[in-house]
This record gives C-alpha cells, sequence and structure tokens, in this order.
C-alpha cells in the first residue's frame, strides 16, 4: 500500500474541518426537516412568522457555513494530496520506474477519504449530542408547538457516505492528475531538480531577503489561502457570536467561537508548519551562511502577515453582512427581535486579541526555526 | 590562527557511543590553505564542522584569534558565521528558484557587499547572471557556489569534497578557480577531500584516520590544479 494509516493520521486538518461543517449543516438540516412536520400545528400569525425565520436560518446557515467549509475541505484535500506525492516523489517514481500505472497508484489513494469519513462521522454524532439542547434554545420562546427529534436517515447518507465517497473518489483523481510527471522528475531530488521548478520575476535591485520572501508567497499560493481563511474565520466567528450571544442564544455562540477557533488554528498551524516544513533546506543554508533566526522567519512569514489582515477584514464584512441579512430579511417580521449594529469596540477587541495570538504563534515558529539544525542539511 | 585543542566528539546515545574525534589538536595559520585527508568515516567532515563552528564538540576548545567558539551561545555562532565563514558543499545547496544573480546575492547581502557582480565575473559567470541553477551544468552550479561563498568575504572558506560530484576537467577548473581566488584575497581555506592529489595543491596537509590525526605535512611547492593526477 502506497498511503498507510499512518499518514491519514496527518489529515487532521480535513477531519477537523469536515467534522466542523457536518455538526453545524446536521443540526440545522436535521431541525430543518423536523420543524417542516409541525408546519400544519401553526395557528398564530406570530408563529407562522417566526416559523418561516427557522426555516430560513437553518437554509442560510447550512448553504454557507456548509458550502464555505467545503469548499475550504476540498482544497485542504487537494493540498494535502499534493503534499502527500511532493514529498513521496522518490518512493512514487520507483513504482512508477517499475511499471506500476498512474492509476493503480493514484489507486491507493481513496485512503484519504477515511480522514473525511472520521471527520463527519464524530460530526454526525456530536451534533446528535448537542441537539436536544440545540432544538430547545431554537424554540426558547416557546411560540412553536415542541418539535421532536428524528433521526434521518438521508442526511447520513447526504452527510456521512456520500462526502466519504466522494472525497476519496477525488483524492485517487487528483492523484492521477499529478502523477502524470516523468518518472526521472520524480526520481530526482527536490534540491537538485530544477526543471520543474517555479520560477519568478525578480524584483531589478531586490535585496536577497526581499526576493525570498515574495517567491515563498507566489510559490505556495493554497497556503496564502489557508492564512487568510485562518484570520476570516477567527475575525468573523468571534465577532459574530458575540452578537449572536443577543441575537440568538448563548449556545450558538458558543458554538461559533468554538468551531471558529478550531477551524483558525487548525488552517493558521497546518499552513505555517508546511511553510517552515518546506523550506527547511533553505532555512538550514541561510542558518549555515550566518542569517540569524529573525531574518529567516521574517523572509518566509513576514509575508504572510499582511494576508491575514485582509483575512480578518474579510470575516468582519462578512460577519457583519450575514447578521444583516439575517435581521434585516429573515426575521425582520419577528418582534421583539434586537436591533443589530455594528459592533466597533467588539471589533477592536478582537483584533487586539487577534494580533496578540498572531504574534504568539509566529514567536512559536521562530523558535522552531532556531531549532532547525544547520548540520542537518550536510547529513544528507 | 585557528587554535584546535584537544578536540573530542562522539555520536550516538550513552550504551552505544560511537567517538568520531579522539583528542584533536591542530595550528591553522592565517592565509593557509589546508587540505584535510583521509577515507570516509575518518572523521574529517566531523572535524570540519566543529572547526566551523557548526556543530559543538563534546570536549576540547576551537579558538579563532583566542576567541573560543565552542563557548558562544547561538546568536553569536550565528553572527561568527556571518562575519568570519564561508562553506561550499559537493551538492552545491544553490537555490534553485532563484538565479544565479540572486544566489550569490545570499551571500553578498549578508555582508553587506554591494559589489557581489565582480566575484561573479571572477568565477566567469558574468554572462549567466539571469539564469537558473537548472540551466547550468555541475560546474557552473559549483562555481556559482563558490562565488556564493566568497561574495561575503569570509576569513575562513571551508569545503567539503566540492569536486565530489564533479568530472575531473570540470573539478579542475572549480579547483583552480578556488586556488587563484584564495591567492589573490588571502582567505584562509580548509578543504576536505578523500582525493590525495587534491591534497598536493595545498600548503597543508592534515592526515586523519578513525578519528585522530596521524601526519601533519607541508608542501614545499604545491601545485596547481592542472598539474596533479586525478
Amino acid at each position: 500500500m502506497v498511503v498507510g494509516i499512518k499518514d491519514v493520521a496527518k489529515l487532521m486538518g480535513i477531519s477537523i474541518i469536515s467534522c466542523c461543517a457536518v455538526l453545524v449543516c446536521a443540526l440545522f438540516l436535521n431541525y430543518y426537516i423536523d420543524i417542516l412536520q409541525i408546519e400544519d400545528l401553526l395557528s398564530s400569525e406570530q408563529a407562522v412568522i417566526y416559523y418561516h425565520a427557522q426555516v430560513s436560518t437553518a437554509k442560510v446557515v447550512c448553504l454557507v457555513s456548509g458550502g464555505c467549509l467545503l469548499l475550504t475541505s476540498v482544497v485542504m484535500l487537494f493540498f494535502y494530496v499534493k503534499h502527500y506525492i511532493d514529498t513521496h516523489k522518490k518512493e512514487l517514481g520507483i513504482l512508477k520506474a517499475l511499471g506500476y500505472s498512474n492509476l493503480k497508484i493514484a489507486g491507493n489513494f481513496w485512503v484519504f477519504g477515511t480522514g473525511v469519513f472520521l471527520g463527519t462521522t464524530v460530526g454526525f454524532l456530536g451534533a446528535f449530542l448537542l441537539m436536544p439542547e440545540f432544538y430547545e434554545r431554537q424554540n426558547e420562546v416557546g411560540i412553536l408547538p415542541k418539535i421532536a427529534i428524528s433521526f434521518h436517515p438521508s442526511l447520513l447518507l447526504y452527510l456521512v457516505i456520500l462526502p466519504t465517497i466522494a472525497f476519496a473518489m477525488l483524492a485517487v483523481f487528483y492523484a492521477s492528475l499529478k502523477l502524470k510527471r516523468p518518472v526521472l522528475a520524480l526520481l530526482k531530488n527536490d534540491f537538485q531538480s530544477f526543471s520543474k521548478v517555479k520560477r519568478f520575476r525578480e524584483g531589478k535591485d531586490c535585496p536577497f531577503l526581499e526576493d525570498l520572501r515574495k517567491h515563498t508567497l507566489r510559490t505556495k499560493k493554497t497556503l496564502a489561502f489557508f492564512i487568510v481563511f485562518a484570520s476570516f474565520c477567527f475575525s468573523a466567528m468571534m465577532q459574530m457570536s458575540a452578537s449572536m450571544d443577543e441575537l440568538a442564544s448563548e449556545m450558538m455562540a458558543a458554538m461559533m467561537l468554538l468551531i471558529g477557533m478550531v477551524l483558525a488554528f487548525t488552517t493558521l498551524l497546518l499552513a505555517i508548519t508546511t511553510v517552515i516544513k518546506g523550506n527547511t533546506k533553505t532555512i538550514a543554508m541561510m542558518r549555515v551562511f550566518g542569517y540569524s533566526q529573525k531574518e529567516c522567519c521574517r523572509a518566509l512569514l513576514g509575508g504572510y502577515r499582511p494576508l491575514s489582515y485582509i483575512g480578518f477584514v474579510l470575516g468582519t464584512v462578512y460577519q457583519y453582512v450575514l447578521l444583516r441579512i439575517m435581521v434585516d430579511i429573515v426575521f425582520k417580521d419577528m418582534e421583539g427581535m434586537p436591533a443589530y449594529e455594528f459592533d466597533f469596540p467588539m471589533m477592536l477587541r478582537t483584533l487586539v486579541f487577534f494580533l496578540v495570538v498572531y504574534e504568539l504563534v509566529m514567536y512559536c515558529y521562530a523558535e522552531q526555526i532556531k531549532k532547525i539544525s544547520v548540520k542537518e542539511i550536510m547529513l544528507e | 590562527m585557528i587554535e584546535v585543542q584537544n578536540v573530542t566528539k562522539s555520536y550516538g546515545n550513552k550504551d552505544n557511543k560511537l567517538p568520531v574525534l579522539k583528542g584533536i589538536t591542530a595550528k591553522i595559520a592565517d592565509g593557509d590553505f589546508v587540505v584535510i585527508l583521509g577515507a570516509s568515516g575518518s572523521g574529517k567532515s566531523t572535524l570540519l564542522n566543529v572547526v566551523s563552528g557548526l556543530e559543538q564538540p563534546d570536549g576540547g576548545s576551537v579558538k579563532y584569534d583566542g576567541r573560543d567558539i565552542t563557548k558562544l551561545s547561538d546568536n553569536e555562532l550565528t553572527k561568527f558565521r556571518k562575519d568570519t565563514v564561508g562553506f561550499i558543499f559537493q551538492q552545491y545547496y544553490l537555490l534553485p528558484n532563484m538565479t544565479v544573480e540572486k544566489n550569490v546575492r545570499m551571500g553578498a547581502d549578508l555582508a553587506g557587499k554591494p559589489d557581489y557582480r565582480k566575484i561573479i565575473k571572477a568565477v566567469g559567470l558574468e554572462g549567466k547572471l539571469k539564469k537558473y541553477p537548472g540551466e547550468l551544468s555541475g560546474g557552473e552550479q559549483q562555481r556559482v557556489s563558490i562565488a556564493r561563498a566568497l561574495a561575503k568575504e569570509p576569513r575562513v572558506l571551508f569545503l567539503d569534497e566540492p569536486t565530489g560530484a564533479l568530472d575531473e576537467e570540470t573539478g579542475r577548473q572549480v579547483l583552480d578557480y578556488i586556488s587563484v581566488l584564495q591567492k589573490e584575497q588571502g582567505f584562509t581555506m580548509i578543504m576536505v577531500t578523500h582525493n590525495q592529489n587534491i591534497a598536493r595543491m595545498a600548503n597543508t596537509v592534515i592526515k586523519m584516520n578513525s578519528g585522530k590525526i596521524i601526519d601533519v605535512s607541508t608542501n614545499e611547492k604545491p601545485k596547481t590544479a592542472y598539474e596533479i593526477g586525478w
């Protein structure tokens, strides 16, 4: 077997994201299906308005959160498959040299689907654990008749089984595409194989460190996406959870905060770890020459800082627009709905917290750079 | 002056220690061209690593003009490498996605030397400034790594089997470039090799076997790269 279970253990990022996606979608979809059963029991106009607001909320949350997380999971899956192929080029090259076809090798990548299976299963079970509390909070004011929790097998199919199969097939398909490289290109050592190296226009009189910073950013676009996504999640979910506390319930607020933080940290740590690991040799060489840990860190990670700010701004705008839609369109007819205004102090608090956390993470990674042995490069 | 005093180094854990350097003592004068000669496993590369500050010895001292580098902190060692030493490796380790010019600037920028083009010219690569390492031959790549190391004007240049991956003609060419530049610039050069012929180019030859220096000799008339056998 080319891809082992040990390798799948590294797919924690996908598992966590798919877990969050299924948790949110299972909660709201199950609630959506169950609430449809009580439509005929509604007697007052107020109850009908509240009912429609709940149905719309479920649709919007599933569409926005589920869609966003699904997209991220797909990007992350591609990233993992590509990363696996890049880091196991030699072994894969040997297999190809022995006569194994691309499809035969790529067939082993179905194992990547197990990461999704693990995540979606945990998310699905977690949703059922939270469901009694969630149903109660959704109808806290008691406008609607009691909604019974039912198990819908179709949800298990759509949220666990089909995504697992789809992701496994996607992994095989993407791997077969990525394996379409000459055997020699796979067998050659990365640091010495130059034929497929991405080149970029260098600044005319740009210093070396500046060029390295730009190059790191340009060659790792997926990682740039993850950094933007991480800060987006941090900003959006943290600010949204503060507003949810007033607009919806404490439970929704806590859930959002938790999911936001988990997603933000998972993607941020994944991205930075990959940047460091992918540049170990460059760092080692720079350290041999006498570049300080700070200079290495600035050259490799510094370029991501502006992206993280962009992610923060996008997250702020996203949460504002989403809540505006919820309050002004979905719940516009609801009586007693608190007014929603942009919470500037909360945004500032989130920004300060974000800056502290981001710099702390960068500091930890700078310390990791310090630990890269300058001899490492010579041991090969 | 570099003074290596009773340096010891072992690898492995407590139960399974493998001594690699067994009390090495040597003196290297400024501007000297020293070859450390020995078979595979003799400890020559470990000695190079220890003397250049890439690795800490278990015991003993390595002094540059009386300053013991084995006592330096990580930051001090980084500054020491920045100010004092340069490296050339068998595998070049060029940055594949950067041009010749940028690879050389990696060394030059560190020392704040804006005239790095001179050294590129000195190694005969002035016409290949905008080429990428993949577009160069092995010999040319090694010349880029020479330019990169010398662009920061190191006091001591360490070379670990610099011709190990090159054919005879290219190897001679590379050695010629290095030795000419060493004579011109006067830096100390310490080269590790297993090739006895290359040792004839050096002023001083340190022979190693099983972690010990077994002989130190001097060449009265060092040969040029084109005079030695291969």
